[in-house]
């Protein structure tokens, strides 16, 4: 397989992506310019961290419907621990880490050792996580401390800390993804579980693995969220599993497993967020309500087409 | 033989002796105007929803699928019927009719998508279910909207012959499905497809048909229980209406011993699984529980029973009678 062919969804993600941005540019005044583009980076920062995360788990041929609210729980755990503990910032945030891991790992686990789908684990592990996030503090809560408003403001040249972490996250991701042994056996589970078995590669541990890796990226991206909004939010979670799993897929990677990559995954979440940006602030039209339909719409139509091209090119498993 | 509903009747059974036994006040049953009241009663009442969510769930269950959608579908259902009435006018049938219309559409659009798209129902039902929501909240402005219809709150909270009316709409379209399943060939192809549809297909039958029509009928129990939700509160709240009600629908199907992988389809079995869930739900209420913390339980509880049906789980037990017969 020549590179093209290789990385042809990814290739046709980033062309698509340069036309609807050239498209914008010529239709909106003063949109074609760095702090648009940053802004792009900054404000999808969190769901980009979260979507690092599921790229992993649908590479291997998975899915983790809990990351929304992992993500809620993290962001609110760090919350009460600095507000009503009085912990140091990055103690807090250590421990949300930790324990968004374990969640991930346990879910994992399950999955593994007693072959209940995915998504009945995820879907469980969901709910769960959310009842743990109202069991610690009930309402969303407002974090003001010095040491973590320092964090919030500081920025590395022209880009806030969110858009540094997440493009921190794409790097190390691909890194992971491509170059390291951990890599190849996402790739291989996602190809095929029993040949990756046959093959002698840790399935068990693998599988494990992922869902720990997308588990430690949605409690990432809940201390991101933090930064962000200065605060720890039971509502932002809501339905971030959709657009992370929807950033994946714009982004070339395939729900059955085995293909894609997490550089696609940034191309799918700047996409999302030029779509959504364009619309709500620059046609101004509408609402919270509406961009869900819309993404929702998207991401079926993203998935339509790659049932097409994938049929016709005959890569993957039928499903 | 053990009987076929027996794990799901003992589960209930000891649930309700427990309650019967350490709840206080749940066993008072009294007459006032004409009208059963108390806990048992409270039961069926608040439980009619996810009856009849689990009915339309398992069909779609059956044929080896998922609708994750049905919770948004009540939000949506109950907001179209209160706007239709209070913005529009229309009269009580037009709005219950259109709204349930809409509940259908979005099944054929999922149905759709899933038998000839060939898209996994979890994609599709996930995506309806934060688009439906979406919509719903678009409709309504992110507003709850009171309305004061009586003939429609009826749906939600009249009487017939002393029982709370939503009962009857449970058990008029549990019997109406059951007959379907049991007296006409459905059921039969319900199974054939949920244990292998290659085979099914093979054998002629209309597949994507099927699947379509289980996924509309799945989308019309929603759209109902949505109505029967909002006639209650006499409210449309398309924020919390059917909020995670999916994975209560879900654990009352594998609860009644459908199995999630398809092939087996038991109707009686989901109902006893609701009405199991209304019992726990009601229950932890009752002993000061808040809701969000309810979601924690459950989750455990669907986690359990869903690996109990896992070879896993059977590989566990014959282990541990061999260790105890040694």
């Amino acid at each position: 397989m020549n590179f093209v062919r290789k990385h042809i969804t990814v290739l046709a993600g980033a062309l698509v992506y340069v036309l609807l941005y050239a498209v914008a540019a010529l239709r909106y005044e003063g949109f074609f310019s760095l702090p648009v583009f940053i802004n792009f980076l900054s404000n999808n920062a969190v769901l980009g961290i979260v979507a690092v995360g599921m790229t992993f788990v649908i590479l291997s041929g998975g899915i983790d419907l809990s990351v929304g609210a992992v993500m809620s729980f993290s962001s609110v755990l760090i919350g009460v621990l600095v507000m009503d503990m009085h912990w140091n910032v990055y103690v807090a945030i250590a421990a949300a880490l930790v324990c968004g891991t374990t969640l991930g790992a346990v879910m994992g686990a399950i999955v593994h050792a007693t072959g209940i789908k995915p998504f009945i684990v995820t879907l469980a592990g969901m709910f769960f996580v959310r009842g743990l996030a109202f069991l610690i503090h009930l309402e969303s809560i407002s974090i003001s401390d010095p040491r973590h408003t320092a964090i919030a403001l500081a920025s590395v040249g022209p880009l806030p800390v969110t858009a540094v972490l997440f493009l921190g996250f794409v790097l190390v991701g691909w890194y992971v993804a491509v170059l390291t042994p951990f890599g190849r056996e996402v790739y291989a589970l996602g190809g095929g579980e029993e040949a990756a078995l046959l093959m002698g590669l840790p399935v068990r541990r693998t599988k494990i693995a992922v869902y720990a890796v997308s588990g430690f990226c949605a409690s990432f991206a809940g201390a991101a969220l933090t930064f962000y909004l200065s605060s720890g939010s039971h509502l932002e979670g809501v339905g971030m599993e959709l657009d992370a799993i929807a950033t994946v897929v714009i982004g070339g990677t395939l729900l059955a497993g085995g293909v894609g990559s997490v550089f696609g995954t940034l191309i799918g979440v700047l996409m999302l967020g030029l779509i959504l940006t364009s619309i709500t602030t620059y046609e101004g039209m509408m609402s919270s309500g509406m961009t869900r339909v819309a993404i929702g719409g998207l991401l079926l139509a993203f998935v339509l087409l790659q049932k097409v091209l994938t049929r016709r090119a005959g890569v993957g498993r039928a499903t | 033989m053990r009987a076929r509903n027996f794990w799901p009747w003992v589960a209930l059974a000891a649930l309700l002796v427990f309650n019967l036994l350490f709840t206080p006040g749940f066993a008072r049953l009294e007459l006032r105007d004409g009208r059963l009241f108390g806990t048992l009663v409270d039961i069926f009442q608040n439980g009619a929803p996810v009856m009849l969510l689990s009915v339309g769930m398992t069909l779609v269950i059956a044929l080896g699928g998922i609708d994750l959608s049905v919770g948004s579908v009540m939000a949506l259902s109950g907001a179209v019927a209160a706007l239709l009435m209070t913005e529009q006018g229309q009269s009580v049938p037009v709005a219950v009719l259109a709204a349930l219309a809409l509940a259908v559409g979005v099944g054929a659009f999922n149905g759709a998508l899933v038998a000839y798209g060939g898209i996994q129902p979890i994609i599709v039902t996930l995506v309806m279910l934060v688009m439906g929501r979406g919509l719903a909240q678009a409709l309504t402005h992110d507003q709850k909207i009171r309305f004061e219809v009586p003939a429609f709150e009826f749906i939600g909270n009249g009487t017939v012959l002393g029982l709370p009316f939503p009962i009857f709409l449970v058990a008029a379209l549990a019997l109406l499905v059951g007959l379907m399943l049991t007296r006409t060939a459905a059921g039969l192809y319900l199974e054939a497809m949920g244990s292998n549809p290659r085979a099914a297909r093979l054998c002629g039958l209309r597949v994507h048909v099927i699947r379509l029509v289980a996924h509309m009928t799945c989308s019309l129990c929603a759209g109902l229980a949505g109505l029967i939700a909002a006639a209650d509160i006499k409210e449309a709240d398309v924020a919390n209406a059917g909020l995670y009600l999916e994975l209560d629908a879900i654990l009352a199907v594998v609860l009644g011993g459908t199995s999630l992988t398809g092939g087996r389809a038991n109707l009686v079995g989901s109902l006893i699984g609701a009405t199991f869930i209304q019992t726990l739900t009601t229950m932890l209420q009752m002993r000061g529980v808040i809701t969000e913390h309810t979601l924690i339980i459950k989750a455990a509880v669907a986690l359990s029973v869903c690996f109990m049906q896992t070879p896993a789980f059977e590989r566990l037990a014959r282990r541990f009678r061999s260790a105890e017969a040694a």
